[in-house]
């Protein structure tokens, strides 16, 4: 609900944007991935104030939406993070901007600090369900996931594989509130983008290794996912701008800062 | 200069009335359409009272929404008609005039705080709390109840100190003359007295507790499950529509149109059982 009050108040916007000044503004909306979406926001940032006569706007909602937005042409660009793009996305144009780590994460007061495949795939199937199994304390495990259309969720899930979700899970809708809830909750674990690490969550090493850029980089750590700009047709005219500016040394000099892995 | 004559001014005004009639039968009328045809195709009983729910591979069950419904709004009435009810006692016999007028206001502001702040005060303090002290995630029946008890208070409140307000004095006089003590009096004729309108709040605060969505996405965890205890985490049909929306489409998206036309039979149920049991206070007066 929330989304569609966004996407009223961003029609508002345009029509205003459009009606309201004589100098016509070039709008471009880009919707989609939560975990692209802070990244999408600075770079439009920085566009913007080198090209003060488009105008971007950045939406969440999930790399379903992304998907759907760019089919229906309700944004310019969509933002997708999936391993692997459902079927209905191959008449979409995409270009691969960063990739990014999804880091398990659990609250700093939890001891675990690593986890193999197989135990992952059986906390989140809800087989183990406390911490005591896989050599932390004993309490109840707090399984934390992502709504269904989340791209986060189906890449995680993809590359854990056979992976059924406990019906115990506590399902959070954005990347944000994962990490709120395993912030505030001793027992929780979660997995969100690695772009959004902060001090109040830990990421734990899986399979032995740690989730950091390097390690992701060099491909040793194993759950990382593409994160697609999507066009309906070759992109034209400002899309294309942006989303070669998006693919310049100086775009990707952003990304990476930012704390994503560079596609170039 | 008669911009606007009599009659102008009429015609404009029954528009402008006849918009918000206008706009709840749109509502209803696209809400049906489009979740009607999915009620009837998967049929009533597959989708009210099985819990298969795997949209993505085409089940459509919303039992365990339905039943964490139930038990949010019960777990809500628990905890806000008492103390509304309570309050209002309070506030219409035991309070001066002078106070109340302060106290009622301030109690009626509450309903003007937006939901997601009662959401986030619920996620900082009361998640935590139940967390600290009860176990389980926190995040639970238990704290989307004593929130959605906490909202419905000034609906509660409002109409309950209305209906006993409204309650002659003569009946309290009566009362007292005939050697009841205060409390008697206020148990056994004002309450008594004011009963339906009592009620009446109480169905009204319900609607508002089964309806409301953005506090209880935020406090409830949202687990598409069955609740065991209040601890368990759990998902409502209003926070199933919001949170599935986004990017339902097809059979899904009807599915999420055929929880809509849920929601609004029962809503619609409460509010006219409210409705008539208004009516009838008036009809004995």
């Amino acid at each position: 609900m929330k989304r569609q009050i966004g996407s009223w108040v961003v029609a508002c916007l345009l029509v205003l944007s459009v009606s309201g000044c004589g100098r016509s503004k070039t709008s471009i909306t880009m919707a989609g991935s939560t975990a692209f979406q802070p990244f999408a926001e600075k770079l439009a940032e920085l566009y913007m104030s080198s090209h003060p006569d488009v105008n971007i706007t950045v939406q969440g909602g999930g790399s379903a939406v992304g998907v759907q937005t760019a089919l229906s042409g309700a944004a310019q660009i969509g933002m997708a993070d999936l391993v692997e793009l459902p079927p209905e996305a191959q008449p979409l144009a995409k270009a691969v901007v960063a990739n990014d780590g999804i880091a398990l994460v659990v609250n700093p007061a939890n001891p675990v600090s690593d986890l193999s495949t197989e135990q992952i795939r059986d906390i989140f199937n809800g087989k183990t369900r406390n911490w005591k199994e896989v050599g932390g304390p004993d309490h109840e495990i707090t399984v934390v996931s992502r709504e269904a259309g989340s791209g986060t969720r189906s890449s995680f899930e993809q590359i854990i594989k056979e992976i059924t979700l406990t019906r115990d899970s506590i399902v959070q809708d954005s990347n944000g509130t994962i990490r709120e809830t395993v912030a505030n909750d001793a027992n929780a674990i979660g997995y969100l983008s690695h772009g959004l690490l902060n001090e109040r969550i830990k990421a734990i090493d899986v399979g032995g290794r740690p989730c950091t850029v390097d390690e992701i980089v060099k491909g040793n750590y194993s759950l990382v996912r593409p994160i697609y700009l999507l066009t309906k047709g070759e992109p034209q005219g400002d899309v294309k701008a942006f989303i070669d500016y998006v693919l310049s040394p100086d775009g990707q000099q952003v990304i990476k800062t930012s704390g994503l892995i560079p596609a170039k | 200069m008669k911009l606007l004559g009599e009659k102008g001014v009429q015609r404009i005004l029954l528009a402008t009335a006849f918009s918000a009639i206008c706009g709840l039968l749109l509502i209803a009328l696209f809400i049906f359409m489009e979740g009607l045809p999915f009620i009837f195709k998967i049929g009533i009983r597959q989708f009210l009272l099985s819990s298969d729910g795997d949209p993505a591979n085409g089940k459509f069950g919303i039992y365990p929404m339905v039943v964490s419904s139930i038990w949010v709004t019960l777990g809500a009435m628990l905890v806000g008609a008492p103390l509304g009810v309570a309050g209002a006692i309070f506030l219409t016999e035991f309070v001066p005039k002078p106070v109340m007028r302060v106290v009622k206001p301030t109690i009626e502001l509450l309903a003007g705080i937006p939901s997601v702040v009662y959401g986030f005060i619920g996620v900082m303090v009361l998640a935590p709390f139940i967390r600290a002290h009860f176990g389980g995630a926190g995040l639970s029946l238990l704290a989307a109840s004593i929130i959605l008890g906490i909202m419905i208070l000034p609906t509660v409140i409002s109409i309950s100190t209305d209906a006993i307000g409204a309650v002659p004095n003569s009946f309290r006089e009566g009362s007292l003359a005939l050697g009841a003590t205060r409390w008697q009096t206020v148990h056994m004729v004002v309450l008594k007295a004011a009963r339906s309108g009592i009620i009446a709040s109480i169905i009204l605060g319900m609607g508002r507790a089964i309806g409301e969505t953005m506090a209880v996405i935020m406090v409830a965890g949202n687990a598409v499950k069955i609740p065991h205890s209040p601890l368990d985490s759990v998902r409502t049909l209003t926070a199933n529509i919001a949170l599935e929306m986004g990017y339902a489409t097809g059979m899904h998206r009807q599915a999420l149109f055929a929880t809509g036309v849920v929601l609004f039979v029962v809503i619609m149920i409460l509010n006219s059982l409210a409705a008539s049991v208004m009516k009838k206070r008036v009809v004995r007066k």
